[in-house]
C-alpha cells in the first residue's frame, strides 16, 4: 500500500497504466514491444501518414525536418541532420515515431506500423535493402553512422578554464573597432508597426 | 474589457498629441524634448487646463475582474518569427525583455516554446505517475501534490537555441529576439526529492526520465544527482497557477539548465539505470562542433548578459544628457557577481551597477547611468558569475565551437547606437 511513503500520498500505479504510459525505449533495445515491419508495408505507411510533411523519400517538405539524406555532410558549412546522418540510436526513431508521430495524430501507430516506417527510412537513408524487416529480434543489428559522433558535454574540460579570467578593463583592443556585420542588411526581423507607433508618439 | 488592445488612437490623448504635434516641427528623439521646453515656456496645458481624468471619473472597481496592461502599453507583447519553424505548433516567441525592467517577467508576455501546441489540460484531467525504478511506483493527482512541502524559488528558463540566430551572425535586430527565449518567475513546488523518496528509489536507480502529457512528450533524462538536488515540481508562477501555455497545471523546474528539460504538463518520472537519449537529446539539444562532434547533455546556461536598453526596439529618444543603461545577466552555474559594460565595442570597460545582489540562476538586473554626449557607441555587456567565469565573446565562442552548435549561445552582444539615438544589432570587429 502507498502508506509507507513519508507521507502516504499517492496511490499504487497499476501494471496497465505503467504499461499505458511507460512506452519509452532505450538505446539497448529494452522497452521495444514484440513485432515487425518491412521496407515494403512502410513506403505505403510513409505516403499515407508522412510524405504530406517528409516527403515522399523522406527528404522534407518545405521546412518540414528531412529524415534522410545528408550522410557525411556534418563538418560542411550547412550539415544536413537527418537520421541517416546525425542520429546515434535507432530506439530514438522507433520511441518518438511511436510516441508522438504523425504531427496532429500521435499514438495512432501499431507497434508493426512503427517498425515498418522506420524500416522505410532506414532503406531511404540507403541503410538497409529494399527487402529489409525490421523487428525486436534485430534492432540492435542496425549500424546508425553517427553511433560515435557524439560526446559528453566538455565545457568544463574545454572552456571554463580558459573563461574563468581576469577580465580586461582598458586597452583591450588595438584601436577603434569596426562594424563587421549588420542585422539590418539581412532584414528578417518582423515588422513592428506597434512599437514603431509608440515610438513615434513618445517622440512627437 | 475596458482596456482593449484595438483603439490605439481617442479620447484626451489624441489632442494631447496632435497639440504636442502642432508645436514642434522637429522629429526625431530631440523632439521630446524641445516639446517639454515649449510647453515650459508658454504654460503646459497639461497642467494649465483641467483633464477629463482629473475631472470626470475612471473605471469601476467592477469593470476588470483580472486585468491587462493599459492599450498604451500594447508593444510590450510576445513576437513570432514565421519563417523559423514549420509550423507554429512546434515553434518559440519571444518575450519583450526590451520593454521589461527589475527581473520578474510577466507571466502574460513570457516567451513559449511548445512542441505540438500549448494543451489544455484541467487539474481534475492531471495526473503524475513515477514508476521505473522504485519501490512503490504511484499516481498522484494534482491535489496530492499540493499536500506536499512547498519550496519557493527565483529561477530563469532560458530556450537553449536562445541567441542561436546569431551564430553565424547579426541576424534578428533587436533583444526581445537575439535574447527573449527567455522569462524569469517565482515559482511555488514541491522539491521532486520529496516525491522520489514518496516513490523509494532503488540503489540502481541513477537517472529519470521526465516528460509531458502533450503529444510531443518532450522526453528529457536527467542524472540523478540533479533530481534530488534543486529540481521543483511547480504549480504556481509568480504567485498564480501556471500559465496554459506554460504547463498548466504542473511543470518541472529545473535551475539553471537549458529550458527544454523543463518539462510542462508533467505526466510522468521514471527512475532507470541510464539516460533514454530521447529525440529531444539526441537529434535535438545536442551541439555540434567544427569537426563534425556533437557534444550531448550540454545542461547547464552558462553566464550571459544582454542589454536591454538602449537596443534596436528601445532607442534614445531624449538626446544627449543623462542615460540609464540597462540590461539583464544571469548563469546557470550560480549567482552573478558582476556586469561591465562597454561603450567602445569592448576596448575599454566599466562596472555596472546590479540593482540587488545576483541570486542563483535567475535573472539580475544591471544599470549603468551616463551623461550621453551624442556621439555613436558600441554598447556591450560582460557578465560574471560566482565561480569566476567571464561571459566570453562570440568570435572566442566560434573558435572552440564553429558556427552550427545551434544552442548555447551566450556571446557578448553588440548594439551599434547611433547619434540620432537608434541601435542596432551588430558585429564588431
Amino acid at each position: 500500500g502507498h502508506a509507507e511513503g513519508r507521507y502516504g500520498l499517492g496511490r499504487p500505479a497499476t501494471p496497465d497504466e505503467i504499461a499505458a504510459w511507460d512506452v519509452n525505449v532505450m538505446p539497448d533495445g529494452r522497452g521495444l514491444p514484440p513485432g515487425s515491419g518491412s521496407v515494403e508495408d512502410g513506403e505505403v505507411l510513409f505516403a499515407d501518414n508522412c510524405a504530406v510533411c517528409h516527403g515522399d523519400f523522406a527528404e522534407g517538405v518545405d521546412r518540414w525536418p528531412p529524415l534522410a539524406g545528408g550522410i557525411g555532410t556534418l563538418t560542411e558549412e550547412r550539415p544536413h541532420k537527418t537520421v541517416g546522418s546525425y542520429w546515434p540510436y535507432l530506439s530514438t526513431a522507433w520511441d518518438y515515431v511511436h510516441r508522438s508521430m504523425p504531427f496532429g495524430a500521435a499514438q495512432t501507430l501499431s507497434p508493426d506500423e512503427v517498425y515498418a516506417i522506420v524500416a522505410y527510412i532506414l532503406y531511404s537513408n540507403d541503410l538497409v535493402d529494399s527487402d529489409f524487416v525490421l523487428s525486436d529480434e534485430n534492432f540492435l543489428d542496425v549500424e546508425m553512422p553517427n553511433a560515435n559522433g557524439f560526446i559528453v558535454d566538455d565545457r568544463p574540460e574545454t572552456e571554463y578554464p580558459l573563461f574563468r579570467r581576469e577580465p580586461c578593463m582598458s586597452g583591450c583592443k588595438d584601436g577603434p573597432v569596426e562594424v563587421t556585420m549588420r542585422a539590418v542588411v539581412l532584414d528578417v526581423t518582423p515588422e513592428q508597426a506597434e512599437a514603431r507607433q509608440a515610438r513615434e508618439t513618445q517622440a512627437a | 474589457m475596458a482596456d482593449g488592445f484595438d483603439s490605439r488612437h481617442g479620447g484626451q490623448g489624441a489632442s494631447r498629441r496632435a497639440f504636442l504635434k502642432g508645436s514642434v516641427a522637429a522629429v526625431g528623439g530631440a523632439a521630446a524634448v524641445a516639446a517639454g521646453a515649449a510647453a515650459a515656456a508658454e504654460g503646459d496645458p497639461l497642467i494649465l487646463e483641467v483633464q477629463e481624468w482629473a475631472s470626470g471619473l475612471g473605471d469601476g472597481v467592477d469593470a476588470v475582474p483580472y486585468g491587462m496592461p493599459i492599450r498604451f502599453e500594447s508593444d510590450v507583447i510576445r513576437r513570432h518569427v514565421e519563417w523559423l519553424t514549420a509550423d507554429p505548433r512546434s515553434s518559440v516567441n519571444f518575450t519583450p525583455i526590451h520593454a521589461l525592467d527589475g527581473t520578474i517577467t510577466p507571466q502574460g508576455c513570457a516567451f513559449e516554446r511548445h512542441h505540438s501546441g500549448a494543451i489544455e489540460l484541467s487539474k481534475q484531467d492531471y495526473r503524475l505517475m513515477i514508476n521505473g525504478l522504485v519501490e512503490r511506483p504511484l499516481v498522484f493527482t494534482y491535489w496530492d501534490l499540493e499536500r506536499f512541502p512547498r519550496e519557493n524559488h527565483v529561477y530563469f528558463c532560458e530556450c537553449a537555441a536562445n541567441t542561436g540566430m546569431e551564430w553565424k551572425g547579426a541576424q534578428l535586430n533587436g533583444a526581445q529576439f537575439t535574447h527573449g527565449m527567455i522569462h524569469n518567475m517565482e515559482y511555488t513546488g514541491v522539491p521532486l526529492r520529496i516525491l522520489l523518496e514518496e516513490a523509494g528509489v532503488k540503489p540502481e536507480g541513477s537517472w529519470i526520465y521526465v516528460e509531458g502529457h502533450d503529444a510531443s512528450s518532450n522526453g528529457r533524462s536527467i542524472p540523478m544527482e540533479k533530481a534530488l538536488d534543486d529540481v521543483l515540481v511547480a504549480f504556481k508562477a509568480n504567485g498564480e497557477a501556471l500559465r496554459k501555455e506554460h504547463g498548466y497545471p504542473v511543470r518541472l523546474v529545473v535551475p539553471g539548465w537549458e529550458g527544454n528539460m523543463w518539462v510542462k504538463w508533467l505526466r510522468r518520472v521514471e527512475v532507470t539505470d541510464g539516460p533514454v537519449e530521447s529525440r529531444e537529446e539526441t537529434s535535438k539539444y545536442t551541439d555540434l562542433l567544427a569537426n563534425g562532434i556533437a557534444r550531448k547533455w550540454t545542461w547547464v546556461m552558462d553566464a550571459k548578459s544582454v542589454i536591454t536598453s538602449p537596443s534596436p526596439q528601445s532607442p534614445i529618444l531624449h538626446g544627449p544628457g543623462p542615460l540609464v543603461i540597462t540590461g539583464l545577466a544571469w548563469s546557470g552555474h550560480g549567482a552573478i557577481t558582476r556586469v561591465d559594460v562597454s561603450l567602445d565595442g569592448g576596448v575599454s570597460w566599466q562596472q555596472a551597477r546590479l540593482a540587488q545582489p545576483g541570486q542563483p540562476k535567475a535573472l539580475t538586473r544591471f544599470y549603468l547611468e551616463i551623461d550621453w554626449d551624442g556621439s555613436e557607441m558600441f554598447l556591450q555587456s560582460r557578465a560574471m558569475d560566482e565561480t569566476g567565469y567571464v561571459q566570453p565573446t562570440k568570435d572566442e565562442l566560434r573558435a572552440i565551437r564553429g558556427t552550427n552548435s545551434i544552442y548555447h549561445n551566450n556571446g557578448i552582444q553588440t548594439w551599434w547606437v547611433k547619434p540620432n539615438g537608434e541601435a542596432e544589432n551588430v558585429e564588431v570587429s
